[in-house]
């Protein structure tokens, strides 16, 4: 992604050259995005193990707080930012997109780690949902499992850096007929309904991963079980080592 | 104790019920004996089998398998695991509530991932996966959604929900109504 839309027209030399001299040049956008993305508050809400990755940020260590990042608000109204930090399964599925839903404009989302991008480890579960992207509209996808501190930090960076770039004469959420809110999924019998929300997701037109191994990777076809009643097997003995061949000996003749 | 010992106490105890080892633990050749078996254990002065630390499940695509693990919270060395088997159609298991109350939700969870039917539990309904949810996804052949495509009930539900839909994903789930309910070729069945 570029983010070079909102460069001022003034030399940045120059600029640090009057700023010394007590003059400082700005614009409106400038500053408004200055004070927008240096407050971010991100949602108190957490699904799984990258959870704890983000609870690490936030602590005295890694600190999330230098980048203004650290209040984290534990209802979706006082958030502008929601981490969906671990495992979206489909039985949660519904409070997440409701919860976004709930969130006041300017709104932004990461998802961190494997699950929430895509499913990760899980993807071939029949409980998991394969990326919170196909209910809800992304902005940074951070990757790992979990990712690292840093590596959030830098996602939060990345997301600052798209707010810089952001003109606020131009934002949707300033401008009329903004629709926001997203279709929420129902359970239904297998999984939910819809799958998927295509005004927000559509599939992929190469899909390598089912050219592979089949789309979902299927179970239900396992037609092998273990047999309880025969006897452990014994582990085999590991097969004796060929003799080291020196090499100014004659070549081994073949043995049968 | 060794597995034989213990097998050979329980017998003795209880005349009548048949155990047969299998690897490292005890199979209750029928399972209406399991209540009885534990409530033995539980109660035995040597073993002293007191706690129910798991209950799960196997298939084993022929007959369905439970698995008890029991655990003496007083020798603290002891562990001994329980099977019954069952039929996979009617998997009527006793449900142990009564003896261990902490078999509650273990078997509520065997229940929702396997299908074991526990008589006597309480309150036997599903735990780990919503109401309405159909089938056990734990069992060998249960057959998972696809969930790249969307199926006829997703496109109802999405114009129903003002969710504007592509004219491809609306043929795409014309063809799989009529072509039967998966796509999925006959040649993909191969699974290790
Ligand atoms: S991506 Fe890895 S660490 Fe994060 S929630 Fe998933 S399994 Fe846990």
């Amino acid at each position: 992604m570029a983010f070079s839309k909102n460069k001022s027209q003034v030399d940045d030399g120059l600029k640090s050259e009057l700023a010394k001299k007590g003059i400082v040049i700005t614009t409106l956008n400038e500053l408004y995005n200055w004070g927008r993305r240096s407050s971010i508050w991100p949602m108190q809400f957490g699904l799984a193990c990258c959870a704890i990755e983000m609870i690490a940020t936030a602590c005295a260590r890694y600190d999330i707080a230098r980048f203004g990042a650290e209040l984290f608000r534990a209802s979706p109204r006082q958030a502008d930012l929601i981490i969906i930090a671990g495992t979206v399964t489909k039985k949660m599925t519904p409070q997440v997109v409701r919860l976004y839903n709930q969130m006041a404009e300017p709104k932004y989302c990461i998802t961190m780690g494997a699950c929430s991008i895509s499913g990760g480890p899980f993807i071939d579960g029949y409980n998991t949902l394969r990326g919170i992207d196909r209910f809800i509209p992304v902005d940074v996808h951070l990757p790992g499992c979990p990712p690292r501190p840093e590596a959030l930090l830098y996602g939060l960076q990345t997301l600052q850096k798209k707010i810089d770039s952001q003109d606020f004469r131009k934002a949707p959420w300033y401008q009329k007929g903004l629709k926001r809110e997203y279709a929420i999924p129902d359970l239904g019998p297998k999984g939910l309904i819809p799958k998927f929300n295509p005004e927000v997701w559509q599939p992929r037109e190469e899909d390598h991963r089912k050219e592979k191994y089949g789309s979902p990777m299927v179970i239900g076809k396992k037609t092998k079980a273990p047999d309880l009643d025969a006897p452990p097997k014994q582990p085999k003995a590991p097969a004796p080592k060929p003799p080291k061949r020196s090499d100014d000996s004659a070549p081994p003749s073949k043995e049968a | 104790m060794t597995l034989d010992e213990v097998k050979r106490h329980i017998e003795k105890h209880l005349p009548g019920v048949a155990l047969k080892p299998v690897r490292e633990s005890l199979l209750v050749e029928n399972p209406l004996d399991l209540p009885r078996v534990v409530e033995f254990l539980k109660a035995d002065g040597v073993l002293q089998l007191n706690y129910l630390s798991s209950v799960t499940g196997v298939d084993y695509l022929t007959f369905l398998e439970c698995v008890y693990h029991l655990y003496s919270m007083e020798n603290k060395t002891y562990s001994l695991q329980l099977r019954v088997r069952v039929d996979r159609e009617n998997p009527h298991v006793p449900s142990l509530v009564p003896i261990f109350r902490g078999a509650e939700f273990q078997e509520r969870e065997a229940y929702d991932m396997y299908g074991f039917q526990f008589d006597g539990h309480p309150d036997l309904r599903r735990i780990l996966m919503w109401d309405g949810y159909v089938g056990y996804p734990m069992r060998k052949d249960y057959k998972q959604e696809d969930s790249e495509v969307l199926d006829r009930d997703d496109i109802e539900w999405l114009q129903k929900h003002g969710v504007s839909v592509a004219e491809e994903h609306i043929k795409m789930a014309e063809s799989l109504q009529t072509g039967g309910e998966s796509e999925q070729p006959e040649s993909e069945q191969t699974e290790g």
